[in-house]
């Protein structure tokens, strides 16, 4: 029960997080990946903010052997920089540059009456499964950041 | 320059990079957010419950924050639905295959100072700026 309590705080910081921050807004994201336009640097600010306290946190559990709530840290595993990273990672560059989304606004703008928001999800939702319709492109075994 | 806050920036920031802490030292998970969606249906039922938990409170925080009379943001979407679709599908592929997302490897990997992160992070980054640049620049320009 501690952890699906400290999931959902986690959870709905998050959210809180990316509405604050209004990274929910896909149009001041495409204007921070718009280099040749009017440049808005938010979300590189963002980042500025959240990378730190994140570090933090990862340097303060060196520390413990467990969570305070659950019985293990589940660390990505240190994987090679390999051809699926890449490749992933242009894909999914991409997508993110066509609309301005990636996984975390779109899911905390689900609930706010835009139904290109729920489209957004419903799609990227049919990409991951997908994906995990073609066995090709599971392997080899790689680390998932999550 | 114009619509450009980076208080507000940095508070979300620090407010996303506290999730992050309570996810980690909380029950040793990692907040990224393409992972905790993906994996949703080959969870078994003991990793099911905090994903489905974590979701719940990132997709009522808006509301909840709205209610309690927080200002929100504008959510300016633009693109037509195809090009909606298209852009879900990739980012669905393409998280999967590069192992996570803004979240997971930009906020929480590159945190963990994670080779593999900060090489995907410049690479999707890169990938975006060189779209929008096209989207806007050489078709729409």
């Amino acid at each position: 029960m501690r952890t699906i309590i400290a999931a959902l705080i986690a959870g709905l910081l998050f959210g809180v997080g990316l509405t604050v921050s209004r990274m929910i807004d896909p149009a001041l994201v495409l204007a921070f990946l718009d280099l040749a336009g009017k440049w808005n640097p938010t979300l590189a600010f963002v980042m500025a903010g959240g990378i730190p306290v994140a570090a933090l946190a990862f340097v303060l559990a060196r520390r413990r052997h467990t969570p305070l709530c659950a019985a293990d840290f589940a660390a990505p595993a240190a994987g090679k920089i390999d051809r699926r990273l890449i490749a992933g990672s242009v894909v999914f560059g991409a997508g993110w540059g066509l609309v301005g989304y990636c996984p975390g606004p779109a899911l905390a703008g689900l609930g706010l009456g835009n139904s290109m928001t729920v489209l957004f999800v419903a799609s990227m939702l049919l990409g991951m499964l997908a994906f995990r319709a073609v066995p090709a492109l599971h392997q080899p075994s790689v680390a998932t950041q999550e | 320059m114009d619509n450009f806050t980076p208080v507000s920036a940095l508070i979300g920031g620090a407010i996303i990079g506290l999730s992050a802490a309570v996810l980690w030292l909380g029950i040793g998970r990692v907040a990224g957010i393409s992972g905790i969606v993906g994996n949703l249906w080959t969870a078994r039922m003991a990793e099911l419950g905090w994903r489905v938990a974590f979701l719940i409170g990132l997709v009522a925080a808006p509301l909840l924050w709205r209610l309690a009379g927080g200002p929100m943001p504008e959510v300016t979407l633009s693109a037509s639905p195809l090009l909606v679709a298209a852009s879900g599908l990739l980012v669905g592929i393409g998280t999967r295959l590069g192992g996570g997302c803004t979240s997971g490897h930009g906020i929480c990997g590159i945190a963990r100072l994670s080779k593999r992160s900060i090489v995907a992070t410049a690479t999707f980054m890169g990938s975006a700026v060189v779209v929008v640049f096209v989207a806007r620049h050489v078709i729409g320009g």
